[in-house]
């Protein structure tokens, strides 16, 4: 094997190729290769490194360099000073990795410090469309221990022992799980893997996906052989192409080298998995509804009982797991239960990873252990709000979750913490918003969404979400009354107790929470007719103050002349012709243009 | 794959190719890799180093390139920095003598006083 003396990492994840990175890795091959060097330096593309807001990253081994938003024309200097003449170029670092005059690697940034990464252990790490390098972090170690070691019923017991429960967001223990499915007798079994992440602003699974594929592959055999199962599904969304990609290949490397398919590790286990493309519906990240769809029909949920574990796909006893989930089950068998729950809290042990998103200065992805709080998330590796703005709620759970308050910051996030306020875990996408948010507009929004997903099966979700965004609707355009708010809440309660299925019993949470926590902003829309937050549309006016010294640009760029007013003197916007557009606002250099 | 062991070697060939993203290592050999240096051959000095380290599985060592060093009449120079911060500094170094560093040095703890800075001084 050949020996690089130096790496140089680009991130291919989602996030960075979609602003270019494939670009700065092809420029980094070709200049490598124009001062010569194409065989001392290696270039490879990895999953995401976490820290999207900073993106393109790139990481050049080994002296961790951290370079961060990258671009094409800056490849050739950093060839030239650094892989030529060993300088750092300072200049396009990571700021915060040059913080003191000294420079640090990537792990040392603050970004870094209060993670641990489990399930992301290999993500930005090694090349994941090279089996080796997973090989080379103890990949497959686990497999092979639990085929040559280890009965079924061991491994079952050793993921039980270890706590570990579904990151898919409702928490429930995953060695109980497939204890349910193993000891039912049946010519076929299953394994699915749910990576039909549907959640706004959610991209844990898509990052392990694209990062570590084989963790989930390894993950799904070490099941298979704790259930008596011999075929395995990847449910995954037709949009995450690069996941999908980085999948085919891994299964084909894995077949290559005999860690997929027949007589596995030479015992009497077959393995082998295959994918399966979903159309991004949100209704199919929930269990039977994604078994209808592996099936071939139209994905809707049905009652449970019978759970999967016993009657799943084509009526096969079949276990479901979440991408993180799988992540984490492969280091559990090498590193044991009790190293699992020496992190995390008592009742959720191990690490949680979480998509930071919205007002936020360090968007991306986080793994933390259980128990951390919400303040360590967002201020400590977050960095807080950006622009000096005030910090106002986190949505945890995406949009089956609540919103939570400054006054929860102290809250150490688990799963029965965040239930207890009235969110939830979910799949961990988890949004801040700061003062400029309207929190009903933010119910709206998700309620928006939840009314376009919801699969229409059943009445209390398909008529009673539409119902409550009607009334949100009419709140959010001023025409909302106090009755209105008894009635939103009362039919939230009624569809929570009566869907058929979890996106239906969660729907309200946006909701129910914001009512609760956010009441006074209901009441402002309602009662005074104002939104706070200067959100929504209809409840805005634009006015012009005395600052302005009538130069007229405000007036030339209204689409409908709204803006009436000589040269040199104060300009007033006509209410009634006014569109709320903000075109004057954004044009006056003055600043004297308001709204409220 | 045949057997858990099959696997145990190729883990052990792949570990150490990604071994130099692990930067949490003791001890850390520096080639100086300005133009001075490059100009005097320290480019193949480097190889020697990185191949070296990693034919021997020495896990804790990390070759790293840096500027000019500011010596440059004795370059190529190689230092080596270990865990209690002391430095060692050898000029004029060439492949043969990189490759004496790394064992004599690096795997047995004796510093070759003949290769380093002080015996010009």
């Amino acid at each position: 094997m050949k020996i690089f003396r130096s790496h140089v990492l680009v991130c291919g994840g989602t996030g960075c190729t979609s602003s270019k990175s494939d670009l700065i890795k092809k420029r980094f091959e070709e200049k490598i290769k124009e001062v010569n060097l194409d065989d001392e330096i290696q270039v490879i593309a990895t999953g995401c490194f976490g820290l999207c807001e900073v993106g393109p990253v790139v990481i050049i081994y080994p002296e961790g360099s951290f370079y961060a938003r990258m671009t094409v024309d800056r490849v050739d200097e950093i060839v030239e000073e650094h892989l030529l003449k060993g300088r750092i170029v300072k200049k396009y670092l990571f700021e915060e990795s040059t913080k003191d005059d000294i420079i640090k690697s990537l792990g040392d940034v603050d970004f870094y410090k209060k993670q641990k990464r489990v399930a992301l252990r290999n993500c930005g790490v090694i090349n994941p469309e090279n089996i080796n390098e997973y090989i080379a972090r103890d990949g497959y170690m686990a497999l092979g221990k639990v085929l040559t070691e280890m009965s079924s019923e061991e491994v079952i017991k050793l993921i039980k022992d270890s706590g570990l429960k579904g990151r898919g967001g409702a928490g429930f223990s995953t060695g109980m799980k497939w204890s349910f499915a193993a000891p039912n007798e049946s010519d076929q079994k299953y394994v699915i893997c749910n990576a039909d992440e549907g959640d706004p602003g959610a991209f844990m699974d898509r990052s392990v996906l694209e990062g570590d594929p084989h963790s989930v592959l390894e993950a799904m055999a070490i099941a298979g052989y704790a259930i008596g199962a011999t075929k395995g599904f990847i449910y995954v969304r037709a949009e995450y192409p690069i996941a999908v990609h980085r999948l085919e290949i891994a299964i084909k490397q894995a077949r290559e080298l005999g860690l997929l398919g027949s007589k596995l590790f030479e015992t009497d286990f077959d393995f082998d998995v295959e994918i399966r493309l979903g159309a991004g519906a949100f209704v199919c990240g929930e269990e039977t509804a994604l078994m209808q769809s592996i099936e071939g029909k139209r994905g809707m949920s049905r009652n449970k009982p019978p759970f999967p574990a016993n009657k799943g796909l084509w009526g096969k006893p079949t276990i479901i797991n979440n991408v993180e989930t799988l992540a984490n089950v492969p280091q559990i068998i090498i590193k044991g239960p009790e190293w699992f729950k020496s992190f995390g809290t008592a009742k959720s042990p191990g690490t949680k990873v979480f998509a930071l998103g919205g007002k936020i200065n360090n968007t991306g992805l986080v793994e933390v252990p259980m128990g951390t709080t919400l303040r360590e998330v967002i201020y400590d590796i977050g960095g807080g709000c950006p622009n000096g703005k005030e910090f106002k709620a986190v949505q945890t759970g995406g949009p089956s979750g609540g919103c939570l308050t400054k006054d929860h910051l102290d809250t150490q996030i688990d799963y029965e913490n965040l239930v207890a306020l009235g969110s939830m875990m979910g799949s961990g996408g988890m949004i801040v918003m700061d003062e400029d948010n309207c929190m009903v507009d933010i119910a709206r929004f998700f309620l928006d969404f939840t009314v376009d997903e919801s699969c229409g099966k059943c009445t209390p979700c398909r008529e009673g979400t539409k119902r409550m965004l009607e009334i949100l609707d009419k709140i959010t355009e001023g025409k909302g009354t106090m009755e209105d708010l008894d009635k939103l809440e009362k039919l939230a309660i009624n569809i929570k107790e009566t869907s058929l299925c979890g996106l239906g019993q969660t729907a309200p949470n946006p909701v129910l929470s914001t009512l609760k926590y956010f009441r006074d902003e209901y009441e402002a829309h309602v009662i005074d007719k104002r939104c706070p937050a200067g959100v929504c549309q209809s409840l805005l006016r634009y006015i012009i103050t005395m600052n302005c010294k009538g130069c007229t640009k405000c007036a030339r760029v209204c689409p409908v002349g709204a803006i009436e007013g000589k040269v040199k003197e104060v300009h007033i916007i006509n209410q009634d012709k006014c569109i709320k557009c903000g075109a004057c606002m954004d044009a006056c250099s003055f600043h004297a243009i308001i709204k409220k | 794959m045949k057997s858990l062991e099959e696997l145990r070697k190729l883990r052990e060939d792949s570990i150490k190719n990604i071994e130099m993203r692990n930067t949490d290592k003791d001890i850390r050999i520096v080639v100086g890799m300005a133009t001075c240096g490059i100009s005097a051959g320290a480019r193949p000095v480097l190889s020697t180093l990185v191949e070296e380290v990693a034919k021997r599985n020495l896990n804790n060592v990390q070759v790293v390139q840096t500027g000019c060093i500011g010596m440059c009449t004795y370059e190529p120079i190689v230092e080596i920095y270990t865990p209690n911060n002391e430095k060692v500094t050898y000029i004029h170094v060439d492949s043969e003598k990189a490759k004496r560093i790394v064992l004599e040095h690096i795997v047995n703890g004796n510093v070759i006083n003949e290769y380093t800075i002080g015996s010009v001084k």
